[in-house]
């Protein structure tokens, strides 16, 4: 150990502030990289999800519409050979 | 010879690979670090000439050498993309460049917080402080170029072109303090076989700077996973895994 006491190690030989702003500044932005990689991921994932389910409710819509348009095709040609 | 290297061209098996060593990294990154950090704060000796400032240099150096390796990391990503076609490596070139633009970054605000109380100057427009500044702006560069295209290809393209030009920076900041004369002093532990440092001053270095090789790894791993998702969104496997991870999530909150 090279400090006698904490208030020593705070101190820094009086270049304290100098060495905690490094430290303090590294990792601050050591933090904020990881945060915005985690979260970026999410938002990753949360986006895919959002795109799978607007395009199911599309493909559902699109089957129901071609299902009735056959039904009302098939009920059109009934009438017509009626 | 390189065969076994051929399954990884595969997005979904580099995706899993990744997953699988990411908490090794993260676990090897937490202990070195904190080794290396502790050892450098409180134990190692204080500098004859500089004293306690000089403990700025454990992570000022890890950081800038980072830096500088990162990039060249993202040149040979971005060559390959463009020479061989191959998608992965842009995926990887897109993680790298926020990771080492954070990298940079550190190295010059620890620089500048150590220059203030050494050389009595925050900033001084000398050729390494100025050549480092340059890497910075490459990197937002590379960074912009990267989002500025909805088409990832072609994106891809645009900032592989700037990462090659920018290569050209590399040696520049390697040499400059040999080239020109400057305020920064030349390295000390890079002189291979024989760094001019005391041992007990070095150990703590290694340990910090394997300890931020690891963190940088971990930061990639993350970043370019989300990459490979971001890049093959309407693939089935990602499909499968995304609503597998949704559902996952409603079990949790519930």
């Amino acid at each position: 150990m090279q400090f006698d006491s904490f208030s020593a190690f705070i101190n820094m030989g009086g270049y304290g502030f100098y060495v905690w702003l490094s430290y303090g500044v590294a990792t601050a932005l050591l933090l904020i990289l990881m945060f915005s990689s985690v979260t970026g991921h999410k938002h990753v994932i949360k986006n895919i999800a959002q795109r799978k389910q607007r395009e199911d409710k599309l493909r559902q819509v699109r089957e129901q519409r071609q299902k009735q348009d056959k039904q009302s095709k098939s009920t059109l040609s009934e009438e017509v050979t009626e | 010879m390189w065969k076994w290297l051929h399954p990884y061209a595969n997005p979904e098996v580099s995706y899993h690979f990744a997953g699988k060593i990411l908490p090794w990294l993260s676990a090897l990154a937490a202990l070195f670090l904190s080794i290396g950090l502790i050892w450098a704060l409180a134990f190692a000796p204080a500098d004859y000439q500089q004293g306690d400032s000089f403990r700025i240099f454990y992570i000022h150096v890890p950081a800038a050498s980072l830096s500088m390796g990162i990039y060249l990391g993202m040149a040979i990503a971005a060559f390959t993309s463009l020479v061989w076609q191959f998608k992965l490596a842009d995926a990887s070139a897109a993680a790298m460049a926020p990771v080492g633009a954070t990298f940079t970054a550190i190295a010059l605000i620890t620089g500048a917080a150590w220059g203030k109380p050494m050389w009595g100057t925050w900033w001084i427009w000398d050729a390494r402080l100025t050549s480092e500044l340059i890497l910075l702006f490459l990197y937002l560069g590379v960074i912009a170029l990267h989002n500025a295209f909805e088409d990832k290809n072609l994106a891809g393209k645009a900032a592989g072109i700037l990462t090659l030009v920018g290569v050209i920076n590399l040696p520049i900041i390697k040499y400059s303090v040999e080239w020109w004369n400057t305020l920064h002093q030349g390295s000390t532990v890079s002189k291979l076989g024989k760094p001019s440092m005391s041992v007990d001053m070095l150990w703590p270095f290694v340990f910090c700077f394997l300890g931020f090789i690891f963190l940088v790894s971990v930061f990639i791993c993350i970043r370019f996973r989300s990459e490979i998702l971001a890049r093959n969104s309407i693939r089935p496997w990602v499909r499968t895994l995304v609503s597998e991870h949704i559902a996952q999530e409603k079990t949790n909150a519930v």
